[in-house]
């Protein structure tokens, strides 16, 4: 009883969230939907008992990813005007879209109901975890089942970042203020940067 | 507390929902008190460090001087700015206020004495510290005022590059509990040092841990050296600038809430939480929560400490020690952590 009524209070708030995200004029405003909706999200899972998923949804969307969402759209100066205009241009391929995706959940549902899938037999790691936590039962799968899958997301996620880095970078021509020596910023004392000057009346100060 | 409740004669359903909304008011109306002493303990402290005498007007010693800054601020004028986003503008500070007390939930006062014992209590608080900057973003960006704007900025970028650092902290501390559980990384201190010493921060590897977490646990409160959300030389008052009455105290009390609440954090993964700092059977009579908060006191007298003395960090300089200082060395602890646990045989024949 509680439970449906806590899961149809999320699914119904992250469902309307979600319209608002695409509803709402200010972009602002969409991302701030967005971050309810993760949350809802993040209430759904701990509905289904995936703590650990429902705080490293939070931790990882809400708290890191969204934010620099926010960050960015705040910062951008957006003609609400010009974006609405290409909208009877863009109505078919929309409508394009979503047909495939309604088409894309039909059928995963229709298969779904046949029974779930099998992909390879399940070995005696994954079958051990029923009884643990769920840090660590996740931990088991994926450092024990799914090492080599997780390895190789670290290492494209880790392309990823050398490459944003490196497509970013400039190299600043030699002699530009680009550098900073903080041992010599540190290591200067007062001594180094002032002096006591007493100039008579009437008198300047040769610098 | 729900035993309590059911011996009443209440149902389980009923006595669990007693027991914990009056578990939520046993926090959180200590939580307010607390925290309007501690404003008083803070100006007291910058007072005796700059030989000024502080607040001593009001009631006894002027103890009662937060409460009439409070009644002050209460009987104010709500202002809202014409041109600021009137929601967001009012969400804000309820956001800020909401989050700092919710992290609590979890916080263990003694080994029974916590509200939700869950089993991901320190990612819970990794979650919702990671919330509070949404306060500062919102409020800084409703405002449709310059200074508040760039606050809000500076506070985004801070809060993301320190709790990056902290990420790796926690983990190393978790490395050597093995758990996620507060109350269960407070017991495995127990008698960890030499088996008399109940603190993890005995060991050399989680030392030089705590003092990033501290220095962090600054950055991430935007305490000084790292205040310059609020700099007041440079941005009025940052992002509470265009806040009046209520709106701006729930900002103050919200900003408090957080830095009590890194002191608790500090003592309980750290320094034995509500265990006694020295395992010895005697000290075990007095009750746990004493030395929890007596560790925590000491924490935030810390933090004043740093305030009166220490000048605020120029913007680059900040973010410098957050990404090219702490965060390389927070990796490599716990790159050191782990593969002195395993040589060690901490996990048992289980990781082999």
């Amino acid at each position: 009883m509680i439970q449906a009524i806590a899961f149809y209070l999320f699914a119904g708030l992250m469902i309307a969230s979600a319209v608002m995200v695409i509803m709402a004029r200010n972009p602002v405003h969409s991302v701030l939907w967005l971050i309810l909706a993760f949350f809802n999200a993040a209430g759904l899972m701990v509905l289904v008992g995936a703590e650990f998923i429902a705080m490293l949804l939070v931790i990882v969307y809400v708290g890191a990813v969204a934010v620099l969402f926010l960050f960015v759209v705040m910062m951008l100066d957006i003609d609400f005007a010009e974006l609405r205009a290409g909208f009877i241009k863009n109505f078919p391929l929309g409508m394009l879209i979503a047909l495939i995706l309604f088409v894309e959940l039909f059928v995963g549902i229709v298969a779904w109901n046949q029974g779930h899938i099998t992909l390879g037999t399940a070995d005696a790691a994954a079958a051990a975890t029923g009884a643990e936590s769920n840090i660590a039962a996740i931990g088991a799968l994926l450092y024990g089942r799914y090492l080599a899958i997780f390895e190789l997301a670290g290492l494209v996620l880790l392309v990823a970042m050398i490459g944003a880095i490196v497509l970013t970078h400039r190299k600043r021509p030699d002699g530009a203020r680009s550098h900073q020596n903080i041992t010599r910023q540190v290591m200067r004392r007062p001594e180094d940067a002032t002096v006591m000057k007493q100039p008579e009346v009437g008198k300047g100060v040769d610098l | 507390m729900t035993e309590f409740f059911q011996s009443l004669g209440m149902s389980y359903e009923w006595a669990w929902s007693v027991a914990t909304i009056a578990g939520i008011l046993l926090i959180a109306l200590p939580l307010m008190l607390a925290v309007a002493m501690i404003i008083y303990v803070d100006r007291k402290v910058w007072a005796a460090i700059n030989l000024r005498r502080g607040p001593n007007v009001v009631g006894p010693f002027g103890l009662l001087q937060s409460f009439a800054d409070g009644l002050k601020v209460f009987l104010q004028e709500t202002i809202i700015p014409s041109a600021a986003n009137k929601g967001i503008f009012i969400l804000a500070p309820i956001v800020t206020f909401t989050v700092a007390l919710a992290a609590w939930a979890v916080i263990p006062f003694s080994a029974e004495a916590v509200l939700a014992d869950i089993n991901v209590g320190l990612l819970y608080i990794l979650a919702i510290s990671s919330l509070s900057v949404y306060g500062i973003v919102m409020s800084g960006w409703a405002s449709n005022s310059k200074y508040p704007f760039f606050s809000a900025m500076r506070s985004a970028a801070q809060m993301i590059s320190y709790e990056v650092s902290i990420g790796f902290v926690l983990i190393c501390v978790v490395l050597f509990a093995g758990t996620f559980n507060l109350n269960d990384i407070v017991r495995g201190q127990e008698g960890f040092g030499l088996g008399v010493i109940n603190a993890y921060v005995v060991h050399p590897l989680l030392f030089p841990m705590w003092v990033v977490f501290f220095i962090s646990s600054l950055a991430e409160t935007q305490r000084v050296p790292f205040d310059l959300t609020e700099a007041e030389s440079e941005l009025v008052a940052g992002y509470q600038t265009e806040y009046s009455s209520m709106s701006f105290a729930l900002f103050w009390l919200g900003e408090y809430a957080n830095i009590l609440l890194m002191c608790m954090l500090n003592a309980l993964l750290f320094w034995g939480g509500w265990l006694p700092p020295i395992d010895w059977a005697p000290l075990y009579y007095i009750p746990g929560i004493v030395w929890l908060l007596l560790k925590a006191f000491f924490f935030f007298f810390m933090f004043s400490w740093v305030m009166a003395t220490v000048p605020r960090y120029r913007y680059d300089q900040l973010m410098r020690l957050g990404w090219k200082v702490f965060l390389p060395m927070s990796l490599i602890f716990v790159a050191v952590t782990s593969g002195y646990l395993m040589a060690t045989g901490h996990f048992g024949g289980a990781a082999a």
